[in-house]
């Protein structure tokens, strides 16, 4: 038997929570985080609702001890501390002590930055640090300086599947033996570029997201950053690490279909939960619970439901779209809710798909809209993004 | 399971695709080098055409121009890679949004600077439903890229992988640049400024040799920062049992500037024997411009002859060795595939 790779750690930072624990908490409670855009001035402010993570700028730069010069944007400060708390969850004492990389995602960047100096960078000195975090890697080194990682270090941007592909990356470098062990996730602000470049496409709500709803009118963009910490399995045990669960199965593949938009019966969708079934060499009968990406526009939901059904036929397992409680979280999602899998297993729980209360008419299958407590020991996750990117994840029990 | 590289494609600031002979080649001698552009009414229809990114057309060129040499119509993956993606466009929408008060916006400018663009569209236009993964890791994101593949068609997951970098200039980036020094300008050449280029490189990787092979990818690897360039070349080149002195031809992206000079000088050091190589005087820098080495790499193991003089000489292994601002190292071997 091949040798498993296995999730020792975990960090996080949302709109419900600064912690594994309070996000938990917040997903037994019922606690949504998606409220007003207060972050930025936006002429979009009084029409629409976003997930914000409750600490300011100010506030993460100090707790990471950086100096006043420092110019890691929001979407490097969200991540450098997601990680943090992955590694300590880990245990991890040395960062270096073993062949360590990291894998980080993210969307937007900088841009959160750019977009804020973008007049001030020809006049004002001061600004120019953040010329050059505009790029999607500058918030993955500025991650790995903060955790003193010198290694295989690199980024992923394939839109809103970004976190689940750089699990599935890290789970193929292990495989390769190129790593004894990866940090993986992602990393995304909110900014004003995203809010308008969403605007544009008709896609946020005006309300609160209603994944699976007949009704439903579009996404919440929230912010966020996690990280897991994946090990060899032998690894693991030889650290003496608590083993949170296997990464059993994964793929990707793409839709063809749109620049943006999803087919109507969901091939991309398909295909990924398909081959990452037959990689974790399971019937979809042994998923017990299925995250879904449930982004609650109009395409996406359709499509990943129609998906969901030719997997799963008639014997459709508990799902829900977590989305409610942290808003769509683009780069970082994938791994916002391979957190929330994880925990789902270990508690045994089914967190509710909140705000849903007309079925669809194209679809059979109801999502699971209160907390549901059943022994879980596997779950599917999915992602999807622009570009036909589609990508899923199977994690089990240890 | 060995890999092979069977096919190339490029657009870059130099006249055709591949075959590149230094003495044919224009040096870039300005701060900000443009892309020669092909003509790409053959590939793409004129409608299209119009609203079609820049790095998008260069990544549909040069990857039909690598596909086609490889003969594969459709391959097993997309991976690409991309320092900021399509630039332009991202300014465009940045600046529209700034200037109009967040109005008067469209989408495609948006859709456009989502990082993953080129995989997408090209997927799409070749209706590949296979794997497609976007690396945007500054300078290493060509070389994320074309480790992925390597290891998929190692593992016998994938049988061929298109794999590509692809970095278009944006003039307001670039602008921003030279204020810090990091670009030259026509007027200026700073201690630590660099010719700027962009272009699309794209190669494919497959697990049968064929008349077409250009060389066997041996390994590629990547570090963030390096303490001793020296430590790191060892250990990749003691993993795959070659010592520096196998190294025919040592490869630089060196931009012979004040602050690169020092990595590049380690890296000489260890491989003293080997006749050096350097490319970037004809491609410019930017995020993705390795690939361009790899690329002239490639041609030297086939035709045995080195780029710069044309000299014929037998090369058995390549090494390609690449940092930008002492950060984002990466190391690529190359050998020469057997008869």
């Amino acid at each position: 038997m091949q040798e498993r790779i296995v999730i020792t750690g975990m960090g996080i930072i949302s709109a419900i929570g600064n912690t594994v624990e309070e996000n938990y908490n917040a997903l037994l409670s019922g606690q949504s985080g998606i409220g007003d855009l207060t972050l930025f001035d936006s002429i979009h402010q009084e029409s629409i609702k976003v997930g914000q993570v409750k600490k300011s700028t100010e506030e993460l730069i100090a707790e990471l001890g950086l100096s006043s010069d420092n110019n890691y944007t929001r979407t490097a400060l969200l991540g450098a501390h997601a990680a943090k708390e992955a590694i300590a969850n880990a245990g991890i004492q040395d960062i270096n002590d073993r062949k360590t990389g990291l894998i980080s995602s993210t969307s937007v960047g900088g841009m959160d930055y750019t977009e804020k100096f973008f007049y001030d960078f020809e006049t004002s000195q001061a600004s120019r640090k953040y010329i050059d975090t505009q790029g999607a890697g500058d918030s993955t080194e500025k991650i790995a300086d903060c955790l003193g990682l010198h290694g295989l270090v690199t980024t992923i941007s394939t839109a809103c599947s970004s976190a689940a592909n750089a699990i599935i990356l890290g789970a193929r470098l292990l495989k390769a033996g190129k790593l004894d062990r990866v940090i993986v996730g992602g990393t995304d602000a909110l900014s004003k570029f995203t809010v308008n470049g969403f605007n544009t496409l008709m896609i946020l709500t005006d309300g609160y997201n209603t994944p699976f709803d007949q009704n439903r009118k579009g996404l919440n963009l929230g912010e966020a950053a996690a990280y897991l910490v994946l090990e060899h399995e032998a690894i693991a045990i030889a650290d003496g690490r608590t083993i949170l669960g296997v990464v059993s199965g994964y793929a990707n593949a793409n839709d063809a279909y749109h620049q943006t938009a999803s087919s109507e019966n969901g091939e991309g969708a398909f295909l990924a939960m398909q081959k990452a079934l037959e990689m974790a060499k399971m019937s979809p009968n042994n998923v017990d619970y299925v995250n879904a990406h449930g982004t609650a526009t109009p395409n996406n939901d359709l499509s990943e439901g129609r998906a969901m059904q030719r997997i799963f036929t008639d014997h459709m397992p508990a799902f829900s779209s977590t989305k409610p409680f942290t808003g769509h979280t683009l780069a970082a999602a994938g791994a916002i809710e391979a957190v929330y899998s994880l925990l789902a297993m270990q508690y045994g729980v089914v967190f509710p798909n909140k705000n849903f209360v007309t079925p669809m008419e194209e679809l059979a299958i109801r999502p699971q809209t209160s907390l549901l407590h059943k022994e879980i020991n596997s779950v599917l996750s999915n992602s999807f993004g622009f570009g036909g990117n589609c990508s899923t994840v199977i994690f089990s029990k240890f | 399971m060995k890999v092979y590289i069977n096919g190339l494609g490029s657009v870059s600031c130099q006249e055709g695709t591949r075959n590149f002979k230094s003495s044919d080649l224009t040096r870039v001698s300005q701060g900000i080098n443009q892309a020669q552009q092909p003509s790409y009414k053959e590939l793409i229809p004129a409608g299209m055409l119009r609203r079609m990114a820049k790095g998008v057309k260069m990544g549909i060129y040069a990857s039909h121009s690598a596909l086609e040499e490889a003969n594969i119509a459709v391959p097993d993956a997309v991976i690409t890679g991309t320092g900021l993606g399509c630039l332009i466009d991202s300014e465009k929408f940045l600046s529209t949004m700034l200037e109009n008060n967040e109005s008067y916006l469209t989408p495609t400018s948006f859709i456009q600077s989502t990082h993953n663009t080129v995989g997408g569209q090209i997927a799409l236009k070749l209706q590949c439903m296979g794997y497609n993964f976007t690396y945007v890791n500054q300078n290493t994101s060509f070389e994320s890229a074309l480790l992925d593949g390597l290891l998929q068609v190692q593992a016998g997951e994938l049988n061929n992988a298109l794999i590509g970098g692809v970095d278009e200039i944006g003039d307001i980036t670039m602008r921003f640049l030279q204020l810090t020094k990091k670009i030259n300008t026509v007027d200026e050449i700073f201690p630590k400024g660099v010719n700027y280029g962009e272009g699309a490189t794209f190669i494919v990787l497959d697990n049968k040799q064929t008349t077409q092979s250009y060389a066997e990818l041996v390994d590629t690897a990547i570090c963030n920062r390096v303490e001793s360039v020296e430590d790191f070349i060892q250990s990749f080149l003691s993993s795959q049992y070659i010592v520096p002195e196998q190294i025919d031809v040592l490869v630089l992206g060196s931009n012979q500037t004040a602050n690169d000079g020092a990595f590049y000088a380690q890296a000489q050091a260890i491989c003293s024997s080997s006749a050096l190589e350097t490319f970037k005087e004809f491609s410019g820098e930017y995020h993705t411009a390795s690939a361009f080495g790899l690329l002239n790499a490639c041609e030297m193991l086939k035709y045995q002859q080195l780029f710069s003089t044309g000299e014929s000489k037998p090369i058995e292994y390549i090494l390609v060795y690449n940092q930008f601002d002492g950060k984002d190292h990466s190391l690529t071997l190359l050998k020469k595939c057997g008869d």
